[in-house]
């Protein structure tokens, strides 16, 4: 069991390595989950001020979107040189090289939420220090890192693979970012811990179900 | 195709379209129109039994996904395709049937209730199923993949209907019929629901066996090309 959480980190700092030396991946996509931000405030005008409501999903839509972007490359780089050959080759269980990955995913969309999240809050004039909120990101990240990284692996090896994720994933998340915008919205007008809990239970739920979902049916997506 | 086959094919296709003649005359002729919201309630007994067959559908993918990643015979991959196009098709009846009934029934085309939110859902999830499996890079991966999105996608039907029932507890109050459904209403609904089951289980059995002959096809042009 020690030896499986070796091997998991193993893959997860290999990932995170490639990360941090190319910066390929985190800028651009902190470029554009900015962007959506951005734009969205201009689509809707003087309604951004509805804090319960439109603030939240702003926020979700531009976490939600730059997060698929950074998923639907967990595999495709792999892809170049042959490299998920040599993944696959690696002696060790196929679920741990789903654990590493998703591992990867996780980090990188807490690292995108890190970001943005203060930056969403000055440009919406809202308190900075918001501990629920923390919590409540951790939790959706987690569920669209356990979904997004099974998928991810099923759509590299499709024809128009940038295009499937996105139409795989958000369907299948659709509880995730009801949930994370619920919660956000009852977060940011100071409502009780009882507005919340159904939302983080959900979350919580949808979260260990996909995780011991995809961890079974992973090994049959990368099988050759 | 044998010989068995075909018989058997002859009495789902003579049972489905008598039933169906049956269906018409019920609730057409048959069925008293109700009293609150007038003819186009008649609607209600094709939307009612299409909606069924499509989660029926969906839950014979889900149910033979899982027989394929546990057998690996593909003939359930191909019972798992076919019903998941008929699936699609009747989902799509659904959300046409749906809002023509909704317009003069509540005054509103759409609404984001738990139902109607979870059938539009499941038809996104299940049209990416079928974009997948003409998509993957080979067959056999397409087959894998569609278990993988017919398993994932089925699990999530609960999550989503239970989410979107809490997220809007403010729904208008769907109230069809006062008083419950009248013994000939019952009745005309019962007949319309085993019409369009048989109907399911005829386009399913078609669908699937030809699904078989082109897999049969396929390996056979392959062998002969000596692969």
């Amino acid at each position: 069991m020690n030896r499986a959480f070796i091997k998991i980190f193993v893959i997860f700092w290999k990932d995170l390595l490639n990360e941090i030396r190319t910066r390929e991946i985190i800028v651009s996509v902190l470029v554009f989950a900015l962007l959506v931000l951005v734009i969205f405030s201009f689509a809707f005008g003087t309604e951004v001020d509805r804090k319960e409501t439109v603030a939240p999903g702003i926020l979700w839509v531009a976490l939600t979107f730059g997060g698929v972007i950074g998923l639907n490359r967990t595999f495709a780089v792999e892809k170049e040189n042959s490299r998920l050959e040599g993944l696959m080759l690696c002696p060790v269980d196929r679920a741990v090289i789903y654990w590493g990955k998703l591992a990867g995913s996780f980090t990188f969309m807490l690292a995108l939420a890190i970001v943005i999240t203060p930056i969403f809050l000055a440009l919406f004039n809202l308190p900075m220090f918001l501990p629920w909120l923390a919590l409540i990101i951790v939790l959706a990240t987690l569920g669209f890192a356990a979904v997004g990284t099974l998928f991810s692996a099923l759509a590299v090896n499709t024809r128009a693979r940038d295009i499937m994720l996105p139409i795989l994933f958000l369907p299948v998340v659709v509880p995730v970012i009801i949930a994370a915008v619920k919660a956000t919205g009852s977060v940011l007008v100071g409502g009780s811990w009882g507005d919340m809990s159904t939302w983080l239970q959900i979350m919580i739920v949808f979260d260990i179900i996909y995780m011991v979902v995809a961890t079974l049916f992973f090994e049959l997506v990368v099988e050759e | 195709m044998n010989s068995r086959h075909t018989l058997r094919n002859s009495i789902l296709l003579g049972l489905s379209f008598a039933l169906m003649m049956a269906a018409l005359y019920m609730v057409f002729v048959y069925v008293p129109t109700e009293k609150n919201t007038g003819v186009v309630q008649r609607i209600f007994y094709f939307h009612v039994p299409v909606a069924w067959v499509a989660f029926l559908a969906f839950f014979v993918t889900f149910i033979s996904s899982i027989l394929y990643v546990w057998k690996r015979a593909t003939r359930w991959d191909a019972i798992a395709c076919a019903s998941a196009e008929i699936g699609v098709i009747f989902t799509t009846l659904v959300l046409i049937t749906g809002p023509i009934w909704a317009k003069p029934a509540w005054g509103i085309w759409w609404t984001w209730d738990a139902r109607l939110t979870t059938s539009l859902v499941l038809w996104i999830i299940y049209i990416t199923y079928l974009l997948v499996r003409r998509l993957a890079t080979d067959p056999a991966r397409g087959a894998r993949y569609g278990a993988v999105i017919g398993i994932v996608g089925f699990i999530d039907v609960p999550i989503v209907f239970l989410t979107v029932n809490l997220w809007r507890t403010q729904h208008p109050t769907t109230i069809i019929f006062e008083g419950g459904l009248t013994t000939p209403m019952l009745l005309a609904l019962i007949v319309c629901i085993a019409a369009f089951t048989v109907l399911y289980v005829l386009l399913l059995v078609q669908s699937a066996e030809l699904k078989s002959m082109k897999a049969d096809i396929t390996y056979l042009k392959s062998m002969m090309q000596g692969e």
